[in-house]
């Protein structure tokens, strides 16, 4: 019924418009005006209007910046991070400096220069010294902005050093697994076509390199101050492994392994009291558009110590274990 | 170059309105081959695509601000399957937002804003009687129209319409087993696109010839409008960039029903350890952006042309720069060529190669800078009406600059990882090319109407649509940087599923209230458009006191354009409050004075 009487109304509002418009310019024709002509006053009124913009566009930009820019990302839990942090505040300074003086620029002229009858706008086709002016400024800007940038890029992109701890992030709709190298740092071969219901990685076990890697779901830890590679590989579409907090993120394709590195800066206890909130966990999302569920892939970060990382990881099972369990098990039911 | 030759026979110069060929209605409005006709036809449906496009937009905001709340409508207008109890079921939400995007990009402002606009204006302004060919234009219109077609008619198969993104990488969009949009949804996606392709093809290698050929007597390439300017480096941009997304849709249609594996290997999906080995989707990705990239500037060059032309003419000053403005429009063209990686720094692309990347991408800002620069100095110390055109144009202006440095940002690789794919994209996108390019097709739609359907838009609706479309713009994309920064990645039916993102639902409730109050805007302006076809009040000749070709033709749809002889040109078209002239324009068509220098040359 509601729903009714809702398109009775819009119905009505258009039919009013109509009216109200019809109305509006039966009444200018007979004062002879052409209603669609610009007059001097729609000028000035425009003109004020696009000078309030400026101010109330400000006042909206400070006014996000203040009651939304808290809820950004807490300062960076890894190494590289605080260096790309201090690169976005660099350049968003840059940028909101133009963003400010040309929309100054911008709103005033248009306030400053609104039509009056009478006057003339001034002749003025072109001035190579100006545009000379501001082709270079800005490809200096760039320049700096560049080099700044590919110095980052280059640093973050270098591969791992030797004795980063690797692990493997396996993709697939719609969740995580984290693959544990062992001792010998060293992640055991798998292949998608030995995949089995007890063998979600596909892990050969002809390769006993695998034997001491360690399977784990729901949650992954990382010690404190170790340079952490992570190796990425999908099993049946692409995902993306985001780790908004250690601004990480790199995409996981089938058919190939994709990596990235970086080291914790900050444990997830530290990271607790900081933001004053015991419930706080590290996540790693997807983002990359991998189906219905692509909203709900996720996997929890813990950072710890290094020694309650060790703890940690010495309780669980290694591959090899749990094939054998998995193995004794028939036997003993028989 | 006389282009009276090819144009049209001579026969058809010097005749008379009334006695046209006895065209039938279906001849004359539906398989029409006059320009004009033709670009009204591209027009309608674009509104209508943009429509629909923004419906959906409005329906995934209502879910994205209150997940889990019951709307009636949702039930309304998805029906049990798709929203029951009135909420929207998570593949319709993927589904929606794919639409969303594809209609939005190809639909809307690449046919829509280049189909309308390059169709009225090419002929009219470089003086020709039509276009090369009136056959290959009006096949060019009927196959976006039957594109259209197919693109809706995913909302009607079983399993839903495609719901991969309007990107459609695959293996997610390749294999059936995947999501249901990928089933039969996915097909009429690569359909409708393909059908897209071969009309954007046959509009651009007619718009290229028309420029080149049949430009009037006087019409020098440096006399060309900027609104030519940005059609034909624009329809170059088509021309050679979508063959390109054609290849790449053929080689996924061949994955997808072929059984190759040009995009797939190593797959294990649906209980099933695939046979494709050997592939990759990044030869996919490399193949879409490379159309994709080029794409935007598909998009953005003609309303930036549009632009152009409306600040100049009411400012009633030259466009500042002519030549800058052309050479940045020629550097914008083709550095489009050479960035698509910008989309790719972490697919696993080599790092160096996005180091270039960078470089390129970054190289882009400066003709662009420029192109800013020259609209701001053109108001200094300009004479300017507001109508509603202008305050468009003005607001374009204002968006391209802020979108287009947040994509500075975004250009950085390093600075790209940990916002990539999130809701920092989806901001700085939209404004710098969803809000730009629909300000400047409408700044168009205004400017131009006369043109168009002969009569004036009323002005006042004018004005409240445009205050109201400019601020509800920034009120819904620029709260999106935060939500970015704050990690939320794009393409999420709900952030409930993460209590990092539980402070962020105020923000997304702002949003859509802004989205609705644009969405309401929207409506002022379907009425205006609508109701002055029939109801406008008649313009006279030339109701903006332009100097470009088209206000010399009579106020009617005259077969030809010009009932005599095609008009002669003697000047660029920008002679604003020139002084020494009795008026504040002075048309092309005015011979030169004794001594006056052309081309706002001292
Ligand atoms: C009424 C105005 C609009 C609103 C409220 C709106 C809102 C949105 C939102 C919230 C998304 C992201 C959804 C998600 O990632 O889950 C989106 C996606 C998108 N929109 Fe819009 N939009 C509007 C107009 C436009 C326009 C004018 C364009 C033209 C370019 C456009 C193009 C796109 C594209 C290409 C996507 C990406 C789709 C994808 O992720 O595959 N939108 N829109
Ligand atoms: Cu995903
Ligand atoms: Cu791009």
């Amino acid at each position: 019924m509601i729903k009714i009487l809702v398109y009775v109304a819009i119905i009505l509002a258009i039919f009013a418009i109509g009216y109200v418009v019809r109305v509006y310019e039966l009444a200018t024709s007979l004062k002879g005006k052409k209603q669609h002509e610009v007059t001097d006053s729609d000028n000035r009124m425009m003109g004020k209007i696009m000078l309030t913009f400026l101010v109330v566009f400000f006042a909206f930009v400070i006014w996000n910046l203040e009651s939304f820019g808290p809820k950004m990302l807490p300062e960076s839990a890894s190494e590289h991070g605080v260096g790309l942090d201090w690169l976005f505040n660099f350049n968003m300074t840059i940028l909101f400096f133009v963003f400010t003086i040309t929309h100054i620029f911008l709103f005033y002229f248009a306030y400053k220069y609104y039509g009056r009858t009478g006057n003339t706008a001034t002749y003025f086709p072109h001035n190579n010294k100006l545009e000379m002016i501001w082709t270079v400024i800005p490809a200096i800007v760039l320049a700096v902005i560049i080099i700044f940038g590919l110095k980052a890029w280059n640093t973050i992109t270098a591969p791992a050093s030797d004795n980063a701890i690797v692990i493997q992030l396996y993709s697939q709709q719609f969740q995580w697994t984290a693959r544990y190298s062992g001792t010998d740092n060293k992640l055991g071969d798998s292949n998608y076509k030995l995949i089995t219901d007890t063998n979600p990685l596909g892990m050969d076990d002809n390769d006993n390199k695998g034997d001491d890697d360690i399977i784990v779901k729901n949650e992954f830890h990382i010690p404190l101050g170790k340079e952490v590679e992570f190796k990425l590989n999908s099993r049946d579409v692409i995902h993306s492994a985001y780790m908004p907090h250690f601004r990480a993120q790199m995409n996981c394709v089938p058919g190939m392994t994709t990596m990235m590195h970086f080291t914790p800066r900050i444990t997830t206890q530290q990271m607790r009291d900081k933001l004053n909130n015991q419930k706080f966990d590290y996540i790693l999302l997807c983002n990359k558009i991998c189906g219905v569920s692509h909203y709900n892939m996720q996997m929890t970060i813990i950072v710890d110590t290094e020694i309650d990382y060790k703890v940690w990881l010495h309780a669980q099972a290694t591959h090899k274990s749990q094939v054998n369990a998995s193995a004794a098990k028939p036997v003993a039911a028989k | 170059m006389s282009a009276e030759a090819h144009a049209h026979p001579d026969a058809h110069t010097g005749h008379d309105d009334h006695h046209h060929h006895e065209e039938s209605f279906v001849s004359k409005y539906i398989f029409s081959m006059d320009h004009k006709v033709i670009s009204r036809q591209f027009l309608i449906t674009a509104v209508i695509m943009a429509t629909l496009a923004m419906g959906m937009s409005f329906l995934f905001r209502l879910q994205l601000a209150w997940p889990g709340e019951h709307f009636a409508i949702i039930n309304f207008i998805l029906g049990d399957k798709w929203g029951k109890d009135g909420i929207m079921a998570p593949e319709m939400y993927m589904a929606l937002v794919t639409i969303h995007g594809t209609i939005m990009v190809f639909m809307v402002l690449t046919a829509g804003l280049s189909g309308t606009f390059s169709n009225l204006l090419i002929p009219y302004q470089v003086g020709a009687r039509d276009m090369a060919s009136g056959f290959l234009n009006m096949l060019s219109y009927w196959f976006f129209f039957l594109s259209s077609v197919f693109m809706l008619a995913g909302f009607a198969c079983e399993t839903g319409a495609a719901s991969g993104g309007w990107t459609v990488y695959p293996p997610l969009s390749a294999l059936p087993q995947a999501m249901d949009g990928s089933k039969l949804g996915m097909t009429m996606w690569l359909v409708s696109m393909s059908l897209f392709i071969v009309s954007s093809l046959l509009a651009g290698l007619n718009y290229i010839v028309t420029i080149l050929n049949l430009r009037t007597k006087g019409m020098s390439m440096t006399r060309l409008p900027l609104t030519i300017w940005a059609f034909f480096v624009t329809a170059v941009l088509g021309v050679l960039s979508f063959p390109v997304l054609f290849s790449a849709a053929l080689l996924l249609i061949s994955d997808r029903s072929l059984g190759t594996s040009f995009y797939l290997s190593d797959i294990y999906i649906g209980g099933q350890a695939l046979e494709q080995t050997g592939g990759s989707p990044i030869l996919y990705e490399h193949l879409f952006w490379f159309l994709g990239h080029p794409e935007v500037y598909i998009i953005l060059l003609p309303a930036l042309g549009i632009t152009s032309e409306v600040i100049s003419v009411n400012a009633r000053k030259p466009i500042f720069g002519y030549r800058a403005m052309i050479g940045s429009i020629m550097a914008i063209g083709f550095l489009s060529f050479i960035v698509w990686g910008h989309h790719m720094f972490i697919t696993g692309m080599n790092p160096f190669l996005g180091s270039v990347f960078v470089f390129t991408t970054l190289l882009i800002a400066i003709p662009s800078a420029v192109k800013a620069f020259n609209y701001i100095t053109t108001l200094w110390k300009g004479n300017i009406r507001y109508t509603p055109a202008m305050l468009f144009a003005i607001g374009l202006v204002s968006t391209f600059i802020s979108g287009g440095l947040t994509g500075i940002i975004l250009a950085d690789s390093a600075l790209d990882i940990p916002i990539h794919d999130n809701y920092f994209v989806v901001a700085h996108f939209h404004i710098v090319m969803g809000v730009s390019a629909i300000l400047g097709m409408l700044a168009g739609v205004y400017h131009w109407y006369p043109k168009l359907f002969l009569r004036h838009m009323n002005k006042k609706l004018g004005y409240i649509h445009f205050w109201g479309t400019f601020i509800s713009a920034y009120g819904v994309f620029f709260p999106m940087h935060f939500l970015g920064l704050a990690g939320v990645p794009r393409r999420y039916y709900s952030n409930s599923a993460f209590p990092m993102f539980d402070n962020l639902v105020d923000i997304n409730v702002f949003i859509t209230c802004f989205a609705m109050l644009a969405a309401l805007v929207q409506l002022v302006f379907l009425f205006n458009f609508f109701y002055s076809m029939f109801r406008g009040p008649k313009s006279e000749q030339n109701p903006w006191g332009a100097n470009t070709l088209e206000w010399t033709t009579p106020m009617a749809h005259t077969h030809g354009n010009w009932p005599g002889k095609l008009p002669t040109v003697y000047r660029w078209p920008y002679d604003y409050s020139k002084p020494g002239k009795p008026q504040d324009f002075c048309p092309q068509t005015v011979p030169l004075e004794e001594g006056e220098i052309d081309g706002g040359g001292h």
